[in-house]
This record gives structure tokens, sequence and C-alpha cells, in this order.
């Protein structure tokens, strides 16, 4: 569908906020603790941070939470009785304040699990959701999203684009998608229309650091390299990496027995983890932080591209913020484009 | 830092060490871990105030420990973790030597762990004054009270295990939570999940935690997970004295001694 431009005024924010409330939305929004800024259930606009480059966490959890009970059992006499989840009980969300680069995020991990397998629940999931992208305004040194094919006003992954026209002016909105047009019909004054509508000089300048296809190429040639085993010296192998990440999808599936019933359990996981890959047998493919490093980049630059179409990164620069140990991931990738092989 | 730098070249050069780990100037405003294996590589060694990180967590890093002896650039928590690691025996003189770098930034460097130890006796370990404060403020809590702070904090956990990472006392390769032959703690990060995970490692800390905060620095929530070890490094100093690193392996939580108090049997 064509883009539909409007004006939604700065007070407007709030009345929207109020009338999806209204129409009993769960609505996800980014709040500030402790100096971080996670998605949170908004019980009310006040408190909503937009101040943020980029939240900690990406909002994936909507969609792929970080511990899933995807089915109950129970044994009796007569057997085994198991109960999935009912779907009518996921409820209507609307994530709000996502980022571009979150909001292209989705796309990615959308394809990992529509792979071969069409992971229902996730699909299912991700069906409920609206999401409202908020186009960013500034931009830090982590920031890289110029470099994997995004910008800071990407309409992609967004049901409506807002974005900011001035510091404390009023928002463009964007209306991408058929599910934004419903959102819209249910607010129909808020959003006005206008003639001049002008966005791209309120966008945050991300300049280009790297080029994804060259890093792609060079990678077919880089398993065996040293750099590996150099870059990942310092990395102490926890998730954090992964578990900030958009588009990282790995997960372990636990059993959680209370005698005779019990639930299935899907929880993140991460390649960065020293038993991430051990076999039954003890072997282990990756027994060094160096071939579980290579992972994480192999899979988003290389694997990713051959298999479904897409890169793995949306380079929202999270990974990089976030670890312990500054394993920056585009530090590491101007390396790999700047080594000859 | 020249005299460092002289000296990493020295050692290098020499082949006393083979690596010397220290702290270079990472992206952005950070620092991060250096491992000097070329003499040229000793320039980029720096050392000012942001240079927190606990390195002694990549002395029992098997990467690390492969490539032979190591020297390491030691502020005084860096020492104390040192001093705890040898009494476990995870490191020794012949694997590695320490130079000091004392709080008002001197360089010392130690002809052995007995020296290290002599040097780290010098300080108390003293929980700061902004965390004692709210340690103060967690005891005057109702139970209910602690237990909603708790429940709020712990909720966003997502069990990336940097805590554990970042901590030079969590060497073990197979960590309790990675256990599931019986299943210990529960794997996913739900409310049991996370309260039992943060407990346990508590609990295994005791006694040994230097009070570093490596834990909190690594968490990417800024959950205040160093209050829980801060409150068992009181509550052990309460029942069994103050706690020191010690070469003697006189472990404050697992050596009986006759004068310990027996007061929690009721």
């Amino acid at each position: 569908m064509n883009i539909d431009k409007r004006l939604v005024r700065k007070d407007s924010l709030e009345k929207l906020f109020d009338i999806l409330k209204q129409n009993s939305k769960t609505i996800y929004a980014p709040f500030s603790k402790n100096g971080k800024t996670s998605f949170m259930d908004a019980k009310s606009f006040a408190g909503i941070s937009t101040g943020h480059i980029q939240t900690s966490e990406s909002s994936k959890d909507i969609a792929f939470p970080r511990a899933e009970k995807i089915l109950d059992y129970s044994k009796n006499k007569e057997g085994m009785s198991v109960k999935g989840i009912d779907f009518a009980d996921i409820p209507e969300v609307v994530l709000w304040g996502v980022r571009p680069c979150d909001a292209i995020g989705i796309g990615e991990l959308s394809s990992i699990f529509n792979w071969d397998y069409k992971d229902e629940i996730y699909n299912n999931r991700l069906s409920k959701v609206t999401v409202f992208g908020f186009s960013c305004n500034k931009s830090d040194e982590y920031c890289f999203c110029t470099s994997v094919g995004g910008n800071p006003g990407n309409t992609a992954g967004s049901d409506i684009l807002f974005t900011r026209m001035g510091e404390d002016g009023d928002y463009l909105a964007e209306i991408i998608t058929e599910k934004g047009l419903t959102v819209v019909s249910l607010a129909q004054n808020l959003f006005e229309k206008s003639e001049t509508l002008e966005r791209e000089k309120f966008l945050a300048e991300v300049p280009v650091r790297f080029n994804h296809e060259e890093i792609r190429k060079k990678l077919d040639k880089f398993f065996e390299s040293k750099e590996w085993i150099e870059e990942s010296l310092r990395c102490l192998g926890c998730g954090a990496c992964a578990y900030v990440c958009p588009t990282c999808a790995c997960f372990d599936i636990q059993d959680e027995a209370h005698g005779k019933k019990g639930s299935r359990v899907r929880c993140w996981d991460s390649c960065g983890f020293s038993h991430f890959t051990v076999h039954t047998s003890g072997h282990n493919p990756r027994g060094v932080q160096s071939a579980r490093w290579r992972q994480r980049i192999m899979h988003k630059f290389s694997y990713m591209p051959e298999r479904l179409s897409v890169y793995g990164c949306t380079g929202c620069g999270r990974c990089s913020r976030a670890c312990p140990v500054d394993m920056n991931i585009l530090e590491h990738l101007i390396s790999i484009q700047e080594v000859t092989v | 830092m020249v005299d460092l730098i002289k000296r990493a070249k020295e050692l290098i050069e020499t082949s006393v060490v083979k690596v010397l780990i220290g702290y270079e100037q990472g992206t952005a405003n950070k620092t991060r871990a250096l491992f000097v294996e070329k003499a040229d590589d000793a320039d980029r060694l720096i050392f000012d105030s942001r240079c927190v990180q606990n390195l002694a967590a990549y002395v029992t890093k098997k990467e690390v420990k492969e490539k032979g002896k190591m020297a390491i650039a030691a502020t005084l928590p860096v020492m104390r973790s040192i001093i705890q690691l040898a009494s476990e025996f995870q490191v020794n003189d012949n694997n590695l030597l320490v130079l000091g770098i004392t709080p008002e930034s001197k360089l010392i460097e130690f002809a052995n762990l007995v020296e290290v130890e002599t040097f780290v006796h010098k300080y108390e370990i003293e929980i700061d004054a902004r965390n004692k404060e709210m340690l103060d403020k967690l005891e005057k809590m109702t139970q209910a009270e602690r237990w909603k702070f708790w429940m709020d904090e712990l909720s966003p956990c997502f069990k990336c295990y940097a805590c554990r990472a970042a901590c030079p006392m969590c060497y073990c390769s197979r960590c309790t939570v990675d256990f599931n032959q019986p299943q210990w703690i529960p794997v996913p990060s739900h409310e049991l999940g996370n309260l039992e995970w943060h407990i346990m490692r508590a609990i295994h800390l005791t006694g040994r935690c230097i009070d570093c905060d490596a834990c909190y620095n690594a968490c990417p929530l800024s959950i205040p997970i160093n209050l829980l070890t801060k409150k068992m490094l009181a509550d052990a100093k309460e029942h069994f004295g103050a706690y020191q690193p010690s070469l003697k392996g006189d472990h404050l939580m697992s050596t009986y001694k006759p004068d310990d108090k027996e007061n929690f049997i009721q």
C-alpha cells in the first residue's frame, strides 16, 4: 500500500495512547531505570522515555519471550495429557517507541522462525503486534544502521513510523501497513491531513562505515583467519550480546517437572556460551571462544544472507554497548573489511 | 604508566613471561583488556581511573593460560582476587607474575605471591559508603518490602551470565546452573529461575568475593546484584571475622575454628 503521511500534534500522542488503552490494547513502551531503558507494560503515558538513543534490550521479547511456556503436561492412569498455548490468550499489543533498527529486525527474526519449520507460536504472537516506530533524531558512535542497509528513518518493519519534526515539534506519522491503518481508524481526528511534511532534515546522521556485501564476500575466505583468535581473547563468553540483539534467535527447550505434571519452556540461548554446542559424547565442535565469536559474525554476515537472503544485523550497536569487555562488532567488521585475504 | 610499558617490554623480550595482561584504550570512552605478547604491543598499555575491569578473570581463561607464564598489571582488587585464586590452587608463582598498581598508581613488582599477600593485607576490604547506605536501607525494610525490592530488581534479568563471566571467582568449567542431571537451578529466566541463580551465586561467593563490583559493572541491565555479595560480606564479617584472601587457605566459610560462633544453631 502507499504510505500515507499525516500530522500528529505533539499533545495528541497522549490522546492516542489513551484511545488505544480504551480499546483494550496492551502497550509496551520504553521506560528508564538504573540508567538503562527497557520496554515495559505501559500503564500510563507519563514516563515513557523519548530521549534515549536506543533501549538496552531489543523489542524481540514481545514475539520471542526470554522464557516462554509452550505447553503444560500431566501424567495420570490413562496416560499423558498435553495442553499447548491457547493463542486466544495472547493479547493485542502495541509496541510503542521502537527504533527503525529494531523494527527491521522483526523481519530478520521472522525469516529465522519461518525458514523451514513455521513457528506458529512466534507467528501468532507477532500477528497480534502493531509496531509504532519512532525515527532517530540522534545517534552515537555505536550506531551503524546505514552500513547494513537501514537508516534512521527506515519504515521497514513499522506499521506506523513517527518522526519528530524538531526537538519539541509535532510528529510526522507515516502509515505503512493495514495494521497501522486499523489503529489510525480508532483515532482518525488525531491524524491530520497536511500538505507539506518534510522529515529528512530531522533525522540523525549515521555515516556508512563498511560495505556489508564486501564483508560477506571476505568471510567466505576468512574462516581460518587468526583475527578470530586475537579479537576474541578478551571475550569472556557471556550471552549479553546475543540477549540484547534484535535478531539472535537461538533457544533451548527445558522441561520443568513437578511430580507428575510440568511445563515445557522455551528459553533464550547464546552461541557465546561454552556449553552451547557440547555434544552428548562430551565433544565440543566449538571448544574455544574464538570459534564461538567467529560463529556469531559468520552467522549474521555469511550464513543468514546465504540461507535466508537477509543479514542478521541491523546495526543497532546494542551488543557493543552491552559488552562488559568492549567486544565492539563495528570495530571488528571494519577490521575484517580492511584485512587482505 | 611509562614504568609499566618499559617493564612489560623487558619481560616479554627476555621471555620471563609469554603474555602480559593489562589495559588499553577501547572504543568510545571505554578501556579494555590488552594481552601483550610482542614487545611492541606494550606501547598500547594504559592505566587510569577508567580501568576497573577485574583482569584476574583472565588468568583462569583457558585460551590465555595456554600461552604460558602470565604477568598481570594488577590493581588492589585484582591482587586480592589473585590471592584468593592462589588459595584455591588456580594460580601460583610458576604461572603468574604480579605487577602491582597501588591505590596511588605506583608500580610495584612482586617477587612472589607471598609479597602480594603482604601488600593486600595492608588494606581492609570495606564496603563503600553509598552501598553501605543501600544495605542499611534494605535491612530496615519489612520482609515484604525487601521481597518486592528484589523481585522488581531481578525480574529484568535474562541470565546472560555476564556477572558470572566477569567474576574472577566464577572459574568453574561447569557451573551449577549448567548441570541438568539433576537440574539444580531452573534454566528459564522466570521469577524462580532468576531468584535461585542470584542466591546461589551470592552463596558460592561468600568468603571468596573480594568486593570488586565486576558483576555489577558487567550487567548489561545494571541490576544491583553486588548488593547480595556485599550483604554476605558484611554478615560473614559479623559472624566469622573480617574476610581477607589468604594463601594459608584458611577459608572463611569452610574452615572450622574452635572459637567460631555457634549461635545460629538454635
